[in-house]
């Protein structure tokens, strides 16, 4: 098989599911962010990487303004600062529920007040618990128990079950139609590492979409990522492109 | 003649300087936000602990020098840390498995109150008015295999945060193995609160009476007289 790695493809972005198939070869490659976004669905639950702004797909969320997509779900640890990224999204009244673990960062000032006002629905999750079923969703687990938030605020309309002498909920899997990652570098089959402690959601946001489109700083060469190393590997992903803040 | 006010109690750098002389030879910590990051700071020069950071840090260090942060370099607090020898990053999922799973053995956590069967409440106010956020705080009160609060002995206002009864809302039930204040070192036992201890200048009747549940004196008690910092 000749493979020729210099071309970049733009798939249909009406098939995304069928891009990587079409040809003898994967090619996860897209040109720019509006190839990336173009098929976002209103409605939409997207998984957002990121804890604060180490990781966080700032450019992929301000891009989704211009998209047409609105009253989406937004999944991710916080609930955006400043008025960049998230915040900005939030700004423009595309959003229409958060799910997280700490909407109240100092500078989450653009969500306090959608929320106060009405307009921006929010689900609190401990931390853990939002990643575990972020996890689940990937795993294909239908529901897990944890004592995290057991006889609590957040644990009190959940299914109780006692464990070895311990309360623990029930949850239940959280999936997501698209998630956005910010990570440093990928290769064409989507191959995907990730800089320090800007990996945090990554990976398991990655497993846990339906569409998974990451950002990166530069993409490799087939076989240039060493695979011992490689922290997402790309059957979780289904678009890259490059993209410098 | 000007009063001279005389600061009763330790200053927050000698509480931490107090729970870091309690944190064992080997042990993987994490720290929650806040004036527990400063315990970091006075780990003894003969033990070797690994502090772990929920965002996916293991072996985190001090903070950088001016101009060498790195916005992809940070802990719980959102603030620039660095990475020591031996240091490694993971995914959020496998930090919380190392939370959940029970394999951080010491968590030190501020609060705003707690109870003497040890229930800890830390994560939400009665202000209603504001969203909730719980970030990790419920994962590592039930996680840890030792929760360790930090926290003054008083509200700003003087009121009790050692309760019988915690009245904020609880982030975990009984979980609570010591309390360090600016006032005592205070363990939580099947028998409720027992003051082992006392700031030096402190007696164990003031003690008492800014405490709002009973207090036990331990027998082998000790004054607590921390270097300055």
């Amino acid at each position: 098989m000749s493979v020729n790695i210099t071309i970049f493809k733009i798939y249909p972005i009406d098939q995304p599911g069928l891009a990587s198939y079409s040809t003898p070869m994967i090619d996860k490659r897209v040109d720019n962010i509006a190839a990336a976004l173009g098929d976002i669905q209103s409605g939409a639950v997207i998984l957002s990487s990121g804890f604060g702004d180490a990781g966080a797909p700032v450019d992929l969320l301000e891009a989704l303004i211009n998209t047409g997509a609105e009253n989406l779900t937004i999944v991710s640890n916080n609930a955006g600062e400043g008025n960049y990224g998230l915040a900005a999204l939030i700004a423009a009244g595309k959003v229409s529920q958060i799910i997280c673990s700490y909407p109240i960062s100092a500078g989450s000032v653009v969500f306090q007040d959608r929320y106060q006002a009405g307009e921006v629905a929010l689900e609190v999750v401990p931390q853990g618990t939002l990643s575990e079923r972020m996890r689940a969703a990937g795993a294909g687990i239908g529901g897990f128990f944890t004592p995290t938030s057991a006889g609590t605020e957040l644990g009190k309309s959940k299914e109780n079950r006692e464990i070895n002498g311990v309360e623990h909920v029930l949850e239940y899997p959280l999936k997501g139609d698209v998630a956005l990652i910010r990570a440093t570098q990928a290769d064409r089959w989507g191959n995907i590492v990730y800089d320090k402690s800007a990996r945090n959601f990554g990976p398991v946001m990655a497993m846990a979409a339906t569409l998974t489109i990451v950002q990166v700083d530069e993409i490799v060469e087939l076989g240039e990522l060493d695979p011992e190393l490689i922290i997402t590997p790309g059957i979780f992903v289904d678009r890259v492109f490059v993209h410098n803040d | 003649m000007t009063a001279v006010l005389e600061k009763i109690g330790l200053t927050r750098p000698q509480v931490a300087w107090r729970i870091a002389q309690e944190i064992d030879d080997g042990s993987y910590v994490n720290l929650g936000i806040g004036s527990p990051e400063m315990v970091a700071n006075y780990v003894p020069a003969d033990r070797e602990i690994v502090f772990h950071s929920e965002n996916g840090i293991l072996g985190m260090g001090e903070a950088p020098a001016a101009g060498q942060e790195d916005g992809n370099l940070i802990n719980a607090g959102k603030k620039p840390v660095t990475l020591l020898p031996g240091g490694s990053y993971f995914s959020h999922t496998d930090s919380f498995v190392m939370i959940r799973g029970g394999h951080i053995d010491i968590c030190v956590l501020g609060a705003y109150q707690v109870a003497e069967n040890g229930d800890l409440a830390n994560w939400a106010t009665l202000d209603t008015s504001k969203p909730p956020g719980v970030g990790g705080a419920m994962d590592l009160a039930v996680g840890a295999k030792q929760i360790f609060v930090m926290m003054d002995h008083c509200t700003k206002t003087g009121k009790p945060k050692l309760m019988q009864n915690c009245t904020y809302p609880l982030t975990g039930f009984g979980v609570v193995r010591t309390v360090f204040t600016d006032l005592a070192v205070i363990d939580v036992t099947e028998g409720g609160f027992v003051a082992r201890e006392i700031t030096a200048g402190i007696s164990f009747e003031e003690l008492q009476e800014k405490t709002a549940a009973p207090l036990t004196l331990a027998e082998n008690w000790q004054t607590l007289t921390p270097p300055e910092l």
